[in-house]
């Protein structure tokens, strides 16, 4: 079973994690990323606007697309939209898997994946001022290794 | 008679807003030829998809538009 979740309230990491790997005793690995808000550069919020027809719809064909490139026995996508402070987390991505190598591509597919591909526009506010941030040619660098 | 145009990410700031409610026009290029020209100008760019009612246009696609449909103007994602 695959949970894929989009929230516009704050979310505790280390209990989605907790929570995730007591539902997966089988699993002999989990490999999880958190990406959370940078400190530093001046940024004093991020914010993520979602598409709501597009943005959860995506992100559950995205869970598909891993489960069924690996072997796992559970996946975790979660990522928030709307404002966020700095240190606050964006998204955490989780797989567990009975062997280790598949949990890690699995977890590290689902992030290049999330990244360059799901619906998500962003802006930082610095200075008191709002700016887009425009996509990254690194993210699209990253998907490619995947082909 | 209406159709909700969506506007995404910094399309929001050339429309002034997030969305808005404009009077039915049959097809894309109607809706199109009826905005600021500077909005237009925006929404037509090469990276910008469009979604209808949800449902993602093909390059060649050109809906015939309903009472209540959703366009939604979609340029290009900046990553979570």
């Amino acid at each position: 079973m695959s949970q894929v979740r989009l929230l516009t309230a704050p979310f505790d990491p280390a209990r989605e994690l907790a929570a995730f790997t007591a539902a997966h005793p089988e699993a002999g690995g989990v490999v999880s990323f958190l990406g959370q808000v940078r400190v530093g550069d001046g940024v004093e919020a991020l914010e993520l606007k979602h598409y709501e027809p597009l943005t959860l719809p995506a992100m559950k064909d995205l869970a598909s697309r891993v489960r069924g490139r690996w072997d796992l026995d559970g996946l975790l996508l979660v990522h928030r939209s709307g404002v966020m402070a700095p240190g606050e987390p964006i998204v955490l991505v989780a797989a567990a898997a009975r062997h280790r190598r598949d949990a890690f591509a699995a977890a590290d597919y689902a992030m290049d994946h999330l990244k360059s591909e799901s619906w998500f526009w962003k802006r930082e506010k610095a200075g008191g001022e709002w700016r887009w941030i425009e996509p990254r040619d690194q993210d699209f660098e990253d998907i490619a290794r995947w082909g | 008679m209406a159709l909700t145009l969506v506007f995404l990410g910094r399309l929001e700031d050339v429309a002034g807003g997030g969305s808005r409610a404009i009077p039915l026009a049959s097809s894309i290029d109607a809706v199109l030829g009826a905005l600021e020209p500077e909005l237009a100008s925006a929404l037509r760019g090469a990276r910008v998809k469009l979604a209808v009612n949800g449902i993602l246009l093909q390059d060649t696609d050109a809906p015939v538009l309903k009472d209540g449909d959703e366009i939604a103007f979609l340029p290009p994602v900046s990553g979570g």
